[in-house]
């Protein structure tokens, strides 16, 4: 019997399974791991900063690499070394490790020591006849034995094969080896018949493109179940410097390569322009260079591309050629590139030589959108550019609509209609704007109800608005609680429109485990706004039975697994847990009195202080851009558009700055504190809340509780089960503890300005005002802290760090704020309002749910020990909930809901 | 080897169930498990089972002959710490090759009494070998990623010994289980390779990993699918899991793993979950009922206990185990 044919695929393996089949689209291999290739990760595996180093590796991921390259042939490096360090440490990243690893290196020891360290089925890059038959014969042996794929590089004794005949001979001679010797599994057999620089002048390089896609063809016809590989960006090595006709060469080679069979190549996604994409007669010059058509190809690409030089010295000419197109491509033009300046003018244009105002909406701009859209659901434009194009959109928009209105039946036709609101109680909407705006572009006709949305209104204008799917927004934990109670109220009223969650703590685990239960049309999660118009434009197509039903199940089964996982933790009781207190020696811990005891109010305040302060990487999170700040801007695939977002970034903060478009307030104060019975830290505050500077024992005092929680998850001997008041003396110490509290915040004016944008159809910078507004609070904060720690408490005063430390948080002491992991308990909050009179002081106001308003604030506490660290609470158990209501003089019910996302059920 | 081949083609073989679980039985004392040769011997040994190969002897026959009465066609050998890795913690290293081949030779004995009485059912001995205590692809320190406590090298070299000692004792089978980390097993299948190589031969190699939990992967993070491929790269008689997981639990995996490989399948469940006092309380029948839905759906060629299962367990296996056909499979060329 012979074996399944089917089953001969190359199969490979990270934590999950790759297989190569016919249907396989072309697999594609990330490159950037590789320090031949990316100085940038040469210099950070140099400088041994592999967490940067993971994140080159992790981009690629999520870049849509399938496979990832990692190649440390570099003289100075100690390359076996490397290889082993990195390798280890991307099986500790299961976002990476998913993916096989292709072991790429020149030097067969550095590949064997890269497959002794990878469970998973890997690709060797490579081996060849370069050193003789019993050497290849020997590789190929241990490739086999370790368990992975190799790819075989058309090289003999006598070199390197650059013509069509050494390929399919050396090619031919391998496979035999490997297949009738080594008895290696054929479908384990990449070949690489080298992809060489295409128009370099010489004439022996004529043929290096064709050649290369022959012997392609020939290898996937003759050597059965083999696959071809290639390295692609060396074939426009001669153009480097000209990105335009560079891009244009890669990815008409690519195409071509692929047509004839080649199924995996080493690909630079930012190096490639989409082929149909490539302008006609640029693609002609190169598809003549490729297949060698003329005898003056090359010669007439190299004066070609003189006049396509893509670099950024082109002149104001040139920058304006595009205004010479037609009106369509000069309107796509402009939404694609996100500018403004002609847009009115065209739109104009393309009014008078329409029938109807509305023809241009659905004509000419939705083309334009429709490119927009395209690109960008392929990964070719990212959110800030998109969120220009819509701005540009709107503008254009705007323009129109009196001359609709004008006309009578002039309706715009939309894709569908699609309510979006930050639900009850809390008021952040970056990332609810942000999907807005994105399905804005795709023709969706967007209802945003805005922030602390009653359910009532929700469900209200659903049924008016007949809308086609609902999205609701959050970011503080009690949000959670909120959707679910929303969810439920939906059920119940028969609404019966796919339900969008999205946010920072929303999460698949809570979509399907507590929300989809209760709602019988489909709930679906959006991590992102770049996965919004996908989901949505699945929801909305008329046949997506299968799509709602798959997604059913998805959570279904996710829910099944996810409830099953959670019992398996452990939990000790509180009794136990506080008998397992992190323990200070108070003994001999020093305790430093603050300077100034009592509140400060910083009611005027130069917001420009505190731009260095700045952490920025968050900044280009809130974007959907992904990298640690600066290297973000200097990054291959999102570095130009960081670069260009920092720039309107910092634009708008210099206009911030320089307009007073927003104010900056903090209340602050310092406290002698204890700790009692454990988990409670009591405050005692003189009873007149005047600035005062020092509080002496004879004064009469009001206490004020900080309730802390506890750790409870049941851990290895000798790990401490934290509570924030660990970190503070208890009071049968007999030692004399302090702590303080905070509220700042740079929030005001933020929505004032926000909505003028809006107004002048501008979310770009709405948004962005927003997201800087959070950014100078968090500065604030920053500033603050370091102001009390080296000032008002004193007890740092020595301190002399810079703001990337400041940043990483190398000090001494921590400012954990209510909401956060370390004390998730909302209702903290209301204790700082009223021991700081917050309201009064400063104006920042408390929500339903205690959210800070305006939002652009931050409030926390300060403790000075050089013990106390942040830690995050985890899940807590029934005992602790019903002690913490007592304590707290709450319900059990009430306090359950504050703590919900907390509790261990 | 062709002969468990053949067998393979026309019935389910049964493996043997528990063996630390039946010596638990003969609650032996350190001077027990010390015997005479290891009176005075420096370290603690109480809890050294492989070491009782050496000691008490005639327990492990004894085990061995119960699950061939009870109508085991395969039984492990007591070798499941059998390295040098493993025997670290007694300071037994040296011991390691003597260990092995006396558990085979045991093993083998029994084995030969049966298959002599009774020729139409050979009986066949699995030399186990087992995960080691360190895994190569995980750090145990979560502040240094990148750190490893064991390595590929160090593995090879153990399990090579370990496979050579278990061949010179007599064992048809090598059976690469309770794989929580695969490239552990990859290292076992690299030493075997090598060994199969300098012998000329072509040892029955079986592979069973282990899913730790509901999150169906491995505890090296891989998916059925993903372990599967990482270790066919070696002609293998059969693939499947074991321990960890009670049958019911472990049939989805079973049913993911049946479907992709084109060996034959094994599988040895836990007898249920362990209780609240680690203890595994599922009966005989409730395991046979389990047992029964994985022959209902052809998924497995051989089938056996791992954690809690006993003689009774493994009678009541053989039972159901004899009124279906096995799982069919694409022969390789």
């Amino acid at each position: 019997m012979c074996m399944d044919k089917k089953t001969r695929y190359l199969k490979l393996s990270g934590l999950e399974p790759l297989i190569v089949t016919p249907e396989s689209n072309f697999i594609n291999v990330g490159e950037r791991t590789n320090v031949t290739g990316s100085r940038k990760f040469l210099r950070l595996i140099k400088e041994e900063k592999f967490e940067e180093a993971l994140d080159v590796a992790r981009d690629q991921v999520e870049g849509g690499a399938q496979i990832i390259d990692v190649n440390m042939d570099e003289g100075m490096l100690d390359g076996k070394q490397a290889m082993v360090t990195f390798l280890n440490l991307i099986a500790s990243e299961p976002d990476i490790a998913r993916l096989p690893i292709m072991i790429d290196s020149s030097k067969w020891e550095i590949i064997e020591a890269g497959l002794q360290v990878v469970q998973g089925k890997s690709v060797v890059n490579s081996i060849s006849l370069k050193e003789g038959e019993a050497e290849f014969i020997r590789q190929a042996k241990l490739v086999k034995r370790y368990g992975a794929a190799v790819i075989v590089m058309a090289f003999d004794e006598d070199g390197q094969a650059d013509t069509y005949e050494r390929r399919i001979e050396i090619c031919e001679r391998s496979y035999k080896i490997l297949v009738d010797v080594v008895g290696f599994p054929p479908e384990d057999i990449i070949f690489d018949p080298n992809i060489f620089p295409v128009a370099t002048g010489m004439d022996e390089h004529r043929l290096n493109a064709l050649d290369f896609f022959n012997a392609t063809k020939w290898i996937r016809e003759n050597l059965p179940y083999a696959n071809v590989s290639g390295g692609v960006s060396n074939v426009s090595f001669s153009f480097r410097g000209n990105n335009v006709v560079r891009e244009a060469i890669n990815s008409a080679f690519l195409y071509h390569a692929i047509q004839h069979g080649m199924t995996i190549g080493i690909v630079n996604p930012t190096m490639l322009e989409v082929y149909d994409e490539i302008p006609k007669d640029l693609l002609e010059h190169v598809e003549d260079v490729l297949f060698d058509r003329r005898d003056d190809a090359t010669e007439r690409l190299l004066d070609f591309a003189e006049t396509v030089k893509g670099d950024k010295k082109e002149d104001a000419a040139k920058v304006l050629e595009w205004r010479n197109e037609s009106l369509q491509e000069r309107i796509t033009h402009s939404l694609v590139k996100g500018i403004d300046t002609f847009i009115i003018e065209d739109v104009e244009q393309a009014r008078q030589e329409s029938e109807k105002p509305i023809e241009v909406i659905e004509g000419h701009l939705m083309i334009g959108m429709n490119v927009v859209g395209d690109l960008f659901g392929s990964g070719k434009m990212f959110l800030p550019q998109v969120v220009k194009s819509a701005r540009v959109m709107k503008k254009a928009v705007a323009y129109l609509q009196p001359f609709i209105e004008a006309e009578k039946d002039g309706k715009q036709e939309f894709a569908g209609r699609v309510l979006l609101a930050t639900v009850k109680g809390d008021v952040h909407d970056i990332g609810k704007n942000i999907v807005s705006v994105v399905l804005g572009c795709n023709n969706y006709e967007i209802i945003d109800l805005g922030v602390m949305v009653p359910p009532e209104k929700i469900i209200e204008t659903a049924i008016k608005e007949n809308v086609d799917i609902i999205g609701l927004s959050g970011l503080i934990t009690p949000s959670l609680d909120e959707m679910v109670y929303v969810s439920k109220e939906m059920e119940k009223k028969n609404i019966a429109v796919p339900l969008l969650i999205g946010g920072a703590t929303t999460s698949r685990a809570h979509s399907a485990v507590k929300i989809a239960p209760n709602y019988s049309n489909t709930v679906v999660h959006v991590n992102d706004a770049s996965r919004a118009v996908t989901i949505v434009g699945n929801l909305l197509q008329r046949d997506n039975k299968v799509y709602k039903a798959q997604i059913r199940n998805e959570y279904d089964k996710f829910r099944e697994q996810f409830l099953k996982r959670g019992k398996q933790k452990d939990y000790c009781t509180i009794e136990d847990a506080r008998k397992r207190k992190f323990k200070i020696d108070w003994d001999t811990v020093e305790i430093v009195k603050p300077n100034h005891l009592g509140i400060q109010v910083i009611d005027t305040f130069d917001i420009k202080k505190l731009e260095p302060y700045i952490d920025w990487s968050p900044f280009f999170r809130s974007w959907d851009l992904h990298g640690k700040y600066p290297d973000i801007l200097t990054e291959d695939i999102v570095g130009e558009q960081a670069s260009e977002l920092f720039k309107d970034a910092k634009a708008l903060l210099q206009r911030i700055f320089d307009e007073k478009l927003l104010s900056a307030k903090a209340v602050f104060g310092l406290f002698p504190a204890n700790t009692i019975h454990d988990d409670d830290i009591e405050v005692a505050i003189e009873d007149c809340h005047a600035e005062l500077d020092s509080v002496s024992n004879q004064t009469p005092t009001t206490k004020y509780k900080f309730l802390t929680l506890r750790q409870q998850l049941d851990k290895r001997e000798g790990l401490p089960n934290y509570a924030l008041a660990d970190f503070i003396a208890p009071k049968d110490t007999g030692k004399q503890d302090y702590i303080g509290c905070f509220c700042v915040s740079t929030g005001f004016g933020t929505s004032e300005l926000a909505a003028e944008f809006e107004k002048n159809h501008d979310d770009y910078n709405a948004i962005m005002i927003k997201a800087l507004a959070d950014r100078l609070a968090e500065a604030f904060a920053e500033y603050l802290h370091k102001e009390v720690r080296t000032n008002y408490w004193g007890y740092a005063s020595e301190e002399n760090l810079s703001n990337e430390e400041l940043i990483a948080e190398s000090y001494k002491g921590i400012r954990p704020a209510p909401g956060y992991p370390a004390c998730p308990d909302h209702l903290e909050k209301k204790t700082i309002w009223k021991l700081l009179n917050v309201k009064q002081n400063i104006g920042v106001e408390l929500t339903d749910n205690l959210a800070m308003w305006p939002a652009a604030s931050v409030s926390g506490y300060y403790f000075g020990n050089k013990e106390a660290r942040y830690f995050g609470l985890g899940k807590i158990t029934q005992d602790q909930l019903k002690d913490y209501a007592k304590r707290r003089g709450i319900s059990n019910e009430e306090a359950r809901k504050w703590l919900r996302p907390n509790l261990v059920e | 080897m062709s002969d468990i081949f053949k067998t393979l083609q026309n019935r389910i073989l049964v493996l043997d169930g528990a063996m630390g679980t039946m010596l638990q039985r003969y609650n032996f004392s350190e001077e027990d498990y010390r015997g005479e040769r290891f009176k005075n011997y420096p370290s603690p040994l109480k809890g050294n089972n492989d070491l009782l190969s050496i000691t008490q002897p005639h327990a492990i026959a004894e085990v061995h002959r119960k699950y061939f009465e009870a109508g085991a066609d395969i039984v492990e050998t007591n070798t499941f710490s059998g390295t040098t890795i493993g025997m670290a913690d007694y300071n037994m290293e040296d011991l390691v090759y003597e260990l092995n081949f006396e558990s085979a030779k045991i093993a083998k004995q029994v084995a030969n009494e049966f298959t002599k009485a009774n020729p139409e059912k050979p009986r066949f001995v699995a030399g186990s070998i087992g995960p080691t205590n360190r895994t190569a692809s995980l750090s145990p320190d979560v502040n240094r990623p990148e750190y490893r406590a064991v390595t590929f090298e160090e593995l090879r070299i153990a399990y090579k010994q370990q496979t050579e000692a278990l061949l010179d004792g007599g064992a048809d089978i090598l059976l690469v289980e309770t794989i929580f980390d695969t490239l552990n097993a990859k290292a076992a299948l690299f030493a075997i390779d090598e060994v199969q190589e300098e012998r000329n031969i072509q040892a029955p190699i079986m592979v069973s990993g282990t899913i730790t939990d509901a999150s169906g992967r491995t505890l090296s993070g891989q998916t059925v699918e993903a372990f599967l491929t990482s270790i066919s790269h070696i002609p293998l008689l059969s693939v499947g899991f074991n321990c960890a997981l009670g049958a019911d639990l472990l049939q989805p995996y079973l049913q993911r793993l049946s479907h992709e490989t084109e060996f034959f399948t094994s599988a040895h469940p836990n007898a249920g979950l362990p209780n609240a006092f680690g203890e595994y309380d599922q009966s005989p029948k409730q395991m046979q009922q389990l047992i029964e839905n994985y022959l209902k759906d052809g998924l497995v060629n051989i089938i056996g206990g791992c954690c809690g299962t006993t003689p009774e367990h493994i009678k009541a296996i053989a039972e159901v185990a004899a009124k279906y056909k096995p799982r069919k499979t694409v022969i390789p060329a």
